[in-house]
């Protein structure tokens, strides 16, 4: 009995170290709850169809999985697509039907074998086959207006113009989530709702947010004046802090806040002072 | 009556064999029912009759008449999901699901090597070995009637939470369920024969009947194994159905999906694994428990055995979960680094504490074991080396890629830190785990060579041959895993392969220059049995519950990859419960699955010991 019991205990303890090391000794990191089933998309413009098309890029479309500079290497990165994508109907390797820039992306996310990049198709097919899934598929499963929102961002993501039609939501109405989507958001009333409004604390230390990507920026008002926090929200790539790589920040806050709330972060930032 | 008895035990040899080998002739005749399955008529009877009315021409209703139409893949509702008060429905299913698989794991691996031990002992003519299996085999005949129940007990909460989804595994599996559960009964009747037969059946031609029994009980075993498999990677990988889940009617498509042998492989050799390390676990018991050293002796060996055995399954489990792992990859991209850089990259951290813990507890048993051999002390100064070189394969199998900082130290060393980090990435751990499998297979071997002295004139240069062997293939091994760094991923992938190659190599190598050198060899005494400490025991011990512990999270993490998919991109879980959970929440339910399912092998032990005493008058 008492063999029993010392093996019982040992077999326990063995158990609950493992249960506490996945608990604690790891983050708890939650995924994302399962995307909307049904979404369609209504009538808007093509700034915020450029949004949209960002937001499925790096969400439902589930694109960055692959098609990200900080991992590297998994699949092509996606710069400069306004012009690639013309380059790539005159490269000999292309085998595909479209005619413009703007069809190539299409054809690129319907039939990713079309063109491979080389070095990025499956192993031992000589970059003729790509690992990519049809992005229509049921696997990522995108509607067509959600793929031409997509080319719009990635036609205007470094300075090119988006092409695409714009969608008329004559097909269908909007559903609440893709119209909340699509519709401009309400400007912030507060710095802090603006600091929750464009998800600065997940990455940096502010207020009552505590991420840890980016720099802490509890003290930051007591270093840096109102000029420089102002271009460091605008073009976050002018000056970077030691030990953070460039580029992770995104750069498109001059498009997407109002002028009031610039001022107001500004201010706010300039306010902590440790 | 010399004369009668004899003919009339060859008529009943004549009547086993003739049965014994009807029998044979079931399997392939039930592979061809898969092949060639009728297509099954389900519950899409009515959707069909529905379809057929429509058709309006003589001879296309003709034609459509002897066709089965199949539905497609039902989108469902959070509604079409039945609630019972006071049950989570995935929580139950998963608990239940996970010790039906405790079971079968086991009571499919003990057969495997039951049988082999009994050809050991037939072909050395041995009978230690014979009263060994049938030792093992006894431990594992209650755990076969808790796999029942629990199967029976899965099945039943499966239609009462998900009967739509049920109903449309049926429609495309329909047949193989049926022909699933009538294998489970030539399984039975197979282990029934095969145990209650053993005394009656031990010497010579019965002994053959026997063996024949063993094997039929594992092919059965083994078919069942894989008909299950298919399910489960219709569901992570679906095919023999077209976008809209609509069957093809042609099971065979279904069963062989992109994944299904890569999973048939891994499970195999997973369960031998499994198996041996519940019986090493079984055996410890006994060992600390014994009361004379005969007991202690019996035990002792009986525990070396299955140490041996997991091991042997251990030391290729990586490369097959490899390769599973590579055909995810291949069939989803997107699958792949889900499972290897998204939400469960954590998890596999996990793993590696745990992988850890088992190549630890196993080598230590066999460090252990040393004492029992007079003439190990030549060996035993190299262990604290081998020793070493596990725990900094381990660490570095450990090392996550990024590691949790705080926001001062984010801002000291960067995202990720410039050593640690690339230990983090896959050419890193690939690396740890070949050379970790190598210096297990050393340990083996000096543990094997402790009670022999060699007598092989050329032993000099055959040692010799093996250092450099070993050398130059660990080298390979490094520099295979530097050169990863400055390729492209999907380049980087493929150089595991070189490694693994490698890694086999060495074995293999090494193995036959053993075998030739110690042909001959002298020994150095007899092993002394029983001779061991009990912590070596509490290794054996770890060993089984870290094994349980694992199988339950790689359980979940192969499952969970498929994410809110009951079929994936077919078929989608609308349920409540269709979220992905985190690590600890899939920690919790293992654990507690881990410790119902180790209250129940305790009373399976305990039955064994049970049934062994003999009431007084």
């Amino acid at each position: 009995m008492q063999t029993f019991l010392k093996i019982s205990i040992f077999a326990v303890i063995a158990l609950l170290g493992y249960t506490l090391f996945a608990n604690v000794g790891i983050p708890q990191v939650r995924p994302a709850p399962p995307p909307a089933e049904e979404e369609t998309i209504g009538a808007m413009s093509m700034d915020q169809y450029i949004v949209l098309g960002k937001k499925i890029f790096e969400g439902k479309g589930t694109c960055t999985l692959c098609h990200n500079p900080v991992l590297g290497g998994r699949a092509p990165n996606l710069v400069n697509m306004h012009n690639t994508s013309e380059e790539r109907l005159k490269d000999p390797r292309y085998k595909g039907k479209a005619k413009t820039g703007e069809e190539y992306l299409r054809e690129s996310m319907m039939n990713p074998s079309a063109y491979v990049v080389a070095g990025f198709g499956k192993a031992w097919t000589n970059d003729t086959e790509s690992p990519m899934p049809q992005i229509s598929g049921p696997a990522v499963g995108l509607k067509p207006a959600e793929i031409n929102a997509v080319i719009a961002h990635l036609q205007t993501k470094d300075g090119g113009k988006a092409t695409v039609p714009l969608p008329t939501g004559a097909d269908a109405a909007p559903a609440p989530a893709a119209a909340e989507a699509a519709a401009p958001p309400a400007p912030a009333k507060t710095a802090e709702e603006a600091l929750g409004k464009y998800a600065c604390g997940a990455c940096h230390k502010i207020g009552a947010f505590a991420g840890a990507v980016g720099p802490d920026l509890t003290k930051i008002g007591a270093k840096r004046d109102e000029s420089y926090l102002r271009r460091a929200i605008l073009d976050p790539n002018a000056d970077i802090a030691q030990g953070f790589p460039a580029g992770v920040m995104p750069q498109d806050f001059g498009n997407k806040m109002t002028a009031k709330e610039l001022e107001m972060l500004v201010k706010f930032l300039k306010a902590q002072k440790g | 009556m010399g004369s009668f008895l004899k003919r009339r035990f060859i008529k009943r040899q004549a009547v086993v064999t003739a049965f014994i080998f009807t029998l044979l002739l079931f399997v392939p005749i039930l592979s061809h029912l898969i092949a060639s399955a009728p297509d099954t008529i389900n519950a899409s009877a009515a959707f069909a009759a529905e379809k057929k009315e429509a058709v309006e021409s003589p001879a296309a209703k003709k034609e459509e008449k002897s066709k089965v139409e199949y539905p497609p893949a039902p989108k469902l509702k959070e509604k079409d999901y039945p609630r019972i008060k006071s049950m989570n429905s995935r929580i139950s299913v998963w608990i239940l699901a996970q010790i039906h698989l405790f079971f079968a794991a086991f009571v499919l691996a003990v057969p495997i090597f039951v049988l082999v031990i009994e050809g050991v002992g037939k072909a050395t003519g041995d009978e230690r070995y014979d009263h060994m299996a049938h030792e093992f085999i006894k431990v594992s005949m209650t755990a076969f009637s808790l796999t029942a129940t629990s199967g029976g007990i899965l099945v039943f909460m499966l239609i009462a939470f998900y009967p739509d989804f049920m109903k449309y595994l049926a429609s495309v599996f329909g047949s193989v369920m049926i022909i699933y559960a009538m294998l489970f009964l030539a399984e039975s009747i197979f282990l029934y024969i095969y145990y209650y037969g053993w005394d009656n059946m031990r010497y010579g031609f019965r002994k053959w009947v026997h063996l024949t029994l063993g094997l039929m009980l594992n092919v059965s075993g083994m078919t069942i194994m894989v008909l299950g498999n298919s399910l489960a990677t219709f569901m992570m990988a679906p095919s023999g159905v077209d976008a809209s889940g609509v069957f093809t009617g042609h099971v065979w498509e279904a069963i062989r999906g992109p994944l299904w042998n890569a999973l048939n492989l891994h499970r195999f050799i997973a369960n031998i694994a499994y198996g041996g390390s519940v019986v090493g676990a079984y055996a410890a018991y006994k060992f600390l428990s014994a009361k004379s050293k005969e007991e202690r002796a019996h035990y002792d060996w009986m525990g070396y055995t299955a140490n041996i055995i997991a091991i042997s399954a251990l030391l290729p489990l990586p490369f097959a979960g490899y390769w599973l792992t590579a055909e995810i990859y291949a069939y989803s991209q997107t699958m792949g680094i889900t499972l290897m850089g998204g939400a469960f990259a954590w998890l596999f951290i996990t793993q590696a504490v745990l992988i850890g813990a088992l190549f630890l507890s196993a080598n230590y048993y066999l460090w252990c074991g040393m004492e029992r051999i007079k003439g190990s002390e030549r060996y035993t100064k190299y262990v604290k080396y081998i020793a070493a070189v596990i725990v900094i394969c381990f660490l570095v199998w450990f090392t996550p890629h990024s590691l949790i900082k705080t926001p001062i130290e984010e801002k000291a060393i960067g995202t990720h830190h410039s050593l640690l980090g690339p230990l983090g990435l896959m050419p890193a751990k690939n690396s740890a785990v070949n050379i970790m499998i190598l210096f297990t297979f050393l340990s083996f071997t000096l543990y094997k060579r402790s009670s022999k002295i060699t007598t092989a004139a050329w032993a000099k240069s055959g040692v010799a041959a093996e250092i450099a062997i070993f050398a130059v293939g660990i080298v390979n091994i490094i520099a295979l895993g530097i050169y990863s760094y400055m390729v492209t991923s999907n380049i980087k992938v493929g150089m595991s392969v070189p490694q693994v190659f490698t890694t086999l190599s060495i074995i293999i190598a090494i193995s036959i220059i053993e075998s030739r050198m110690f042909k001959n060899a002298k020994s150095t005494g007899d092993i002394e049995w029983g001779k061991m400490p009990a912590r070596s025991q509490y290794a054996l011990l770890l060993l089984a519950v870290s094994f349980t512990w694992l199988m339950g999270l790689m359980g979940y993490v192969r499952s969970a990859i498929r994410q809110h998919w009951h079929v994936n991109s077919i078929m989608r879980d609308s349920s409540p419960d269709a979220f992905t959970p985190t690590i600890g929440y899939a920690a919790n339910v293992v654990s507690i699955s881990t410790i119902l399912f180790m209250l129940l092998v305790i009373f399976v032990f305990w039955l064994a010991q049970f049934a062994a005493k003999k009431q007084e008058a």
